[in-house]
C-alpha cells in the first residue's frame, strides 16, 4: 500500500459529522459570479502568522500573493508539487485566466487558508472560523467558492 | 473541505468541492463534489498542466448548474503516485570530518539558494531556517547514534517542525537539480526518505526515540506514516 492508499484508507474511517436540512445555494450565472478559493492547504504569507499544530483559524489572501508559504503539519502528501506550481493546490491564476476570458465573473478580492488537518471533531471550523470566513467572503460579494483539499 | 462546504452555503455562498478522499465526500455529502483520484497535494491532478488544471475547473463548475444536491461526480482520469525514482544529483562528499547527513546538507545549500531565488519565498523555517538545517542535521545524527533525544538539543523542541524544516530544504533544492520530467507524486519523498543521507537520518532517529518509549506524537509525525 502507497502512502496515498494508506492515507485514503484511514480517512475513510474517520469520525464525520452529519448535516440535516442541508443548504442548497443556487449561484447566479458563472459568468457574472465573483469567485473565491477556498483551501486547506494551511497555505499563508510570511508576514501572517505560521500555523501551528492543530490551528482551527484560517488566513486571508489577497488576490494578487503567490509568496505563500505551505503551513500544513501533515507529512502524509506530495509536498513538493506546491513548490513546482502553486496552482496545483490554489488555482489562483487558472481563475485569473477565466475571468479574462469571460467564463467567470470575477476573481474575488481575497481567498482564504485553512489547515487540513482539524481536530476530529470540527466543532471549531463549523460552528466558529468557518461561519466567520463565509462572513468575509460574503461582504467581498463572493458567489461561488471552489474548495481544495490538503 | 466538505464540512466547511455546508457551513459556506449555510452562509448563502454556492460551493464545489475538489475531493479527494471519496468515501469521505459519500458521507459528508456537501451539495457538490468533484472527486478527483489524484495523488494527496496535487487537488488540481498536474503541477505545471494550465490545460489539465483548467479541464478539472470546468468540470467542477459545471455542477453548479445541478437543480439540487448532493451532486457527487467522479473525474474521469485517476492519477496515481509515479513510481519512477527521480534523477537527482546529490553532492559529492567534502568534508569528511563531518557526518554524511551533514555534509550533505552543507553541499545543497547553492541549490536551495537557487530555489528560494527563483520562487521568492521558501517553506523552510518552523524552527530553523537555511542556515540552521546543517545542524539540525547533526542533531539527529547524535539521536540516531543513540544520543538521549530529550537533552539533544532538538531546536524548537518539536521533532515534527524539525523534519518539515529539513525535508522541505532538500525537496526546495531538488527541484533545482532534477533531470528530466517534473517529479511525479512523492517521488522527491521517496528520493529523500530513500537516497539522501539525511532521509536516512530521519528515520534512524524517529526509530531511535520510539525506541526509546517516547509518546508517539513525539516521533510518529517525523515521516509520512507509511514509513515505519
Amino acid at each position: 500500500m502507497n502512502g496515498d492508499q494508506a492515507m485514503r484508507a484511514h480517512s475513510a474511517t474517520l469520525p464525520t459529522p452529519r448535516f440535516s436540512d442541508p443548504a442548497f445555494v443556487i449561484p447566479p450565472p458563472l459568468a457574472t459570479a465573483t469567485v473565491a478559493i477556498v483551501t486547506s492547504a494551511a497555505l499563508h504569507t510570511p508576514q501572517h502568522p505560521a500555523f501551528v499544530g492543530g490551528d482551527t483559524g484560517f488566513r486571508l489572501i489577497d488576490r494578487d500573493r503567490r509568496d505563500l508559504i505551505l503551513g500544513h503539519w501533515s507529512p502524509n502528501f506530495d509536498r513538493a508539487a506546491i513548490a513546482m506550481d502553486l496552482n496545483v493546490v490554489y488555482p489562483i491564476d487558472r481563475l485569473e485566466e477565466l475571468a479574462a476570458r469571460g467564463v467567470i465573473g470575477a476573481v474575488a478580492p481575497r481567498h482564504v487558508s485553512f489547515a487540513g488537518n482539524q481536530p476530529d471533531d470540527v466543532a471549531t471550523i463549523r460552528l466558529d472560523t468557518g461561519p466567520a470566513a463565509a462572513a468575509v467572503l460574503r461582504a467581498d460579494g463572493v458567489d461561488v467558492v471552489l474548495l481544495t483539499p490538503v | 473541505m466538505s464540512v466547511l462546504a455546508h457551513v459556506f452555503e449555510a452562509a448563502g455562498i454556492a460551493t464545489v468541492v475538489l475531493s479527494s478522499v471519496r468515501e469521505m465526500a459519500v458521507k459528508v455529502a456537501p451539495p457538490r463534489a468533484l472527486h478527483c483520484e489524484f495523488p494527496l497535494g496535487r487537488p488540481l491532478g498536474k503541477p505545471g498542466d494550465a490545460v489539465f488544471q483548467h479541464d478539472v475547473l470546468r468540470q467542477a463548475f459545471a455542477l453548479l448548474d445541478a437543480p439540487s444536491g448532493p451532486v457527487l461526480v467522479d473525474y474521469p482520469d485517476v492519477i496515481e503516485a509515479d513510481k519512477e525514482q527521480v534523477a537527482c544529483a546529490l553532492p559529492p562528499r567534502y568534508d569528511p570530518s563531518l557526518p554524511a547527513a551533514v555534509d550533505e546538507a552543507n553541499g545543497l545549500r547553492r541549490a536551495y539558494d537557487r530555489a528560494r531565488a527563483r520562487r521568492g519565498v521558501t517553506s523552510v523555517g518552523r524552527v530553523v531556517d537555511a542556515d540552521g538545517v546543517p545542524d539540525a542535521v547533526a542533531v539527529l545524527v547524535a539521536i540516531a547514534g543513540g544520543a538521549e533525544w530529550k537533552s539533544a538539543g532538538i531546536p524548537g523542541g518539536n521533532t515534527t517542525a524539525l523534519c518539515h524544516d529539513i525535508r522541505t530544504y532538500y525537496e526546495e533544492a531538488a527541484l533545482e537539480l532534477v533531470n528530466g520530467p517534473r517529479p511525479g507524486a512523492r517521488a522527491l519523498e521517496d528520493w529523500f526518505f530513500d537516497q539522501t543521507e539525511a532521509g536516512k537520518i530521519v528515520l534512524q532517529a524517529r526509530a531511535a526515540i520510539r525506541d526509546s518509549g517516547a509518546k508517539a506524537p513525539v516521533w510518529f509525525y517525523m515521516t509520512p506514516a507509511h514509513r515505519l
